[in-house]
């Protein structure tokens, strides 16, 4: 195999799987720190981002990237729709008690896009476009935005995170969130920030993947697995670590059928998902705070 | 008035109530501290004046307003502010940015708030780009209380703040606590350390069993044969 053929076929859509796994993964993440629990709805927040875009490019007859707006406005309302009714409700419950709720929602948002759409799946009818080409180096435009899209979305947050009082707020609030309060941070409209920015990635992630393969109200529950994965590698709750977790899943994923033996694939690409698992399992039993060395 | 003025206050965590029934009174400008054995109730009564234990009974006024069960968030504009014994800074922030936090709630100009923690706490000028979890002991100790005085409280609540520390930080704790007050803040203290917290304290309580025991000058309990011997040790 040329170098050419693997940067082509493994290491790009790697980055790309890699791209959207860490968008999505630090929505979790983020999240995860302010609230105190994993919301297991995440994955279907991002099918109901990804058909609020279809519902633009239906009836407002704009493109898949110019409806992102419309998916980000949607899916944050139902973010702080789900806080309000449910999750704000549960606060101090136990773990199990938000674990369950948080399948609950997760259950409800599907049925709705089941309702609503049909299990059938579809597209955004983008059609086939002509990649970028370059002396053998080729690449979809679309995902040359997906990798753009990220480290923007990366250089924003962190921007926002320690250059600002309210990102620097929620860096405290996810620290303790009983200090936070003692300190006179007002930790509700923290709460509140961090649903826009965690449902907001949770949009853009949902609309890239829809974009790069198909909409069906299963996608974005098939993608949990490796959005948690990429969380936990991270260390859950630290957004950079989710962004770093994310690139190295997705590229595992896609170098697991790298044939680097008698030309054979290492693992059949069928069994691409189980790599996220593995990692995932392996990560838990080996350092279950993640790969990044706390302060504390 | 009182600057802060605690009457008959019953309450705790479950079912039963861990005060009974304290009294507890702070003067602007004063050091007040706050003595007993385990389990009195101490560090119980500066989270119930701080609205994080919920009271059944009894009022908490601050400048003459009953502000018994309020959030806390309400207390830090009323000009209280409290550090607890425990996990009382952020660690993944950095000094500095511990410091910003403790002006959260303030809209004005906190520069000079700032400058003035540093005057009292030199180590923290130097540290103020390190993260809080990476300090010792001490210097932590010193950035909670640092992050307490960016609001320029009326009255700063301390919860053994020499806990754990090294001699040498214990009194330079006790000193800086003497200079802050000096400055004109009103201090109130729970403290193990009885005999060093008594001797700068204007005036001290002895809480038993959820319930106050005695109240005197800080020297005048110091100087009680009867406390000495149940709580001082001898």
């Amino acid at each position: 195999m040329s170098g050419l053929e693997f940067v082509n076929f493994y290491l790009i859509p790697g980055l790309v799987l890699g791209c959207i796994y860490a968008i999505s993964a630090v929505g979790l993440s983020l999240l995860f720190g302010i609230l105190r629990f994993a919301n297991f709805a995440h994955g279907d927040m991002m099918s109901w981002g990804g058909y609020s875009a279809l519902v633009a490019v239906t009836f407002l007859g704009i493109g898949p990237w110019a409806s992102i707006p419309v998916a980000i406005v949607s899916t944050v309302a139902l973010g702080l729709l789900v806080q309000r009714l449910f999750y704000g409700r549960l606060k101090g419950a136990n773990s199990v008690v938000l674990l369950i709720s948080g399948f609950g929602v997760a259950l409800m948002i599907r049925a709705i896009l089941y309702f609503l759409f049909g299990p059938t799946e579809v597209t955004y009818g983008l059609g086939i476009q002509r990649p970028f080409v370059w002396e053998g180096f080729r690449i979809q435009w679309r995902h040359m935005y997906f990798i753009g899209t990220a480290v923007a979305i990366v250089t924003a947050l962190h921007l926002f995170l320690t250059r600002t009082r309210t990102g620097k707020a929620m860096r405290a609030m996810s620290d303790n969130p009983d200090l936070a309060r003692i300190t006179g941070i007002p930790t509700d409209r923290v709460v509140t920030v961090a649903w826009v920015i965690g449902a907001s990635l949770t949009a853009v992630a949902g609309v890239f993947l829809a974009i790069d393969t198909q909409l069906s109200p299963l996608m974005g529950f098939n993608l949990l697995l490796p959005t948690f994965a990429a969380a936990i590698l991270g260390g859950i709750g630290k957004p950079y670590g989710a962004i770093v977790g994310g690139l190295v899943i997705g590229l595992a994923e896609e170098m697991s059928s790298l044939p680097l033996i008698d030309g054979q694939p290492l693992l059949t690409p069928a069994y691409k998902t189980g790599v996220a698992f593995a990692i995932l399992v392996a990560v838990l039993i080996v350092r279950p705070t993640g790969i990044f060395r706390s302060p504390q | 008035m009182p600057l802060l003025d605690v009457r008959q206050v019953r309450g705790g965590y479950g079912e039963s109530d861990i005060l009974k029934g304290v009294d507890l009174a702070v003067e602007p400008g004063e050091i007040v501290v706050i003595i007993g054995p385990n389990g009195a109730g101490k560090s119980t009564l500066m989270k119930a004046v701080f609205g994080l234990v919920p009271l059944r009974f009894g009022i908490v006024a601050v400048d003459g307003e009953d502000i018994t069960n309020a959030k806390p968030e309400t207390h830090v504009r009323r000009g209280l502010s409290y550090v607890p014994q425990e996990r009382n800074v952020f660690p993944s922030l950095t000094v500095q940015e511990n410091l910003e936090m403790g002006a959260f709630a303030r809209r004005d100009d906190w520069s000079a708030a700032m400058a003035r923690v540093f005057e009292i706490f030199p180590p923290l000028a130097e540290k103020r780009g390190a993260l809080a979890g990476s300090l010792s002991g001490g210097q932590r100790q010193m950035v909670a209380m640092g992050r307490a005085l960016m609001q320029e409280p009326k009255l700063l609540m301390l919860d053994e703040p020499t806990a754990g520390l090294s001699p040498k930080f214990m009194d330079l704790i006790f000193d800086r606590v003497v200079a802050i007050n000096r400055s004109g803040t009103a201090i109130l203290m729970v403290e193990q350390n009885a005999r060093q917290a008594l001797a700068i304290a204007h005036r001290g309580y002895v809480l038993a069993m959820g319930q106050n025991r005695f109240t005197d000058t800080g020297r005048g309990i110091l100087e009680n044969p009867q406390v000495a011997e149940m709580f001082l040790g001898g």
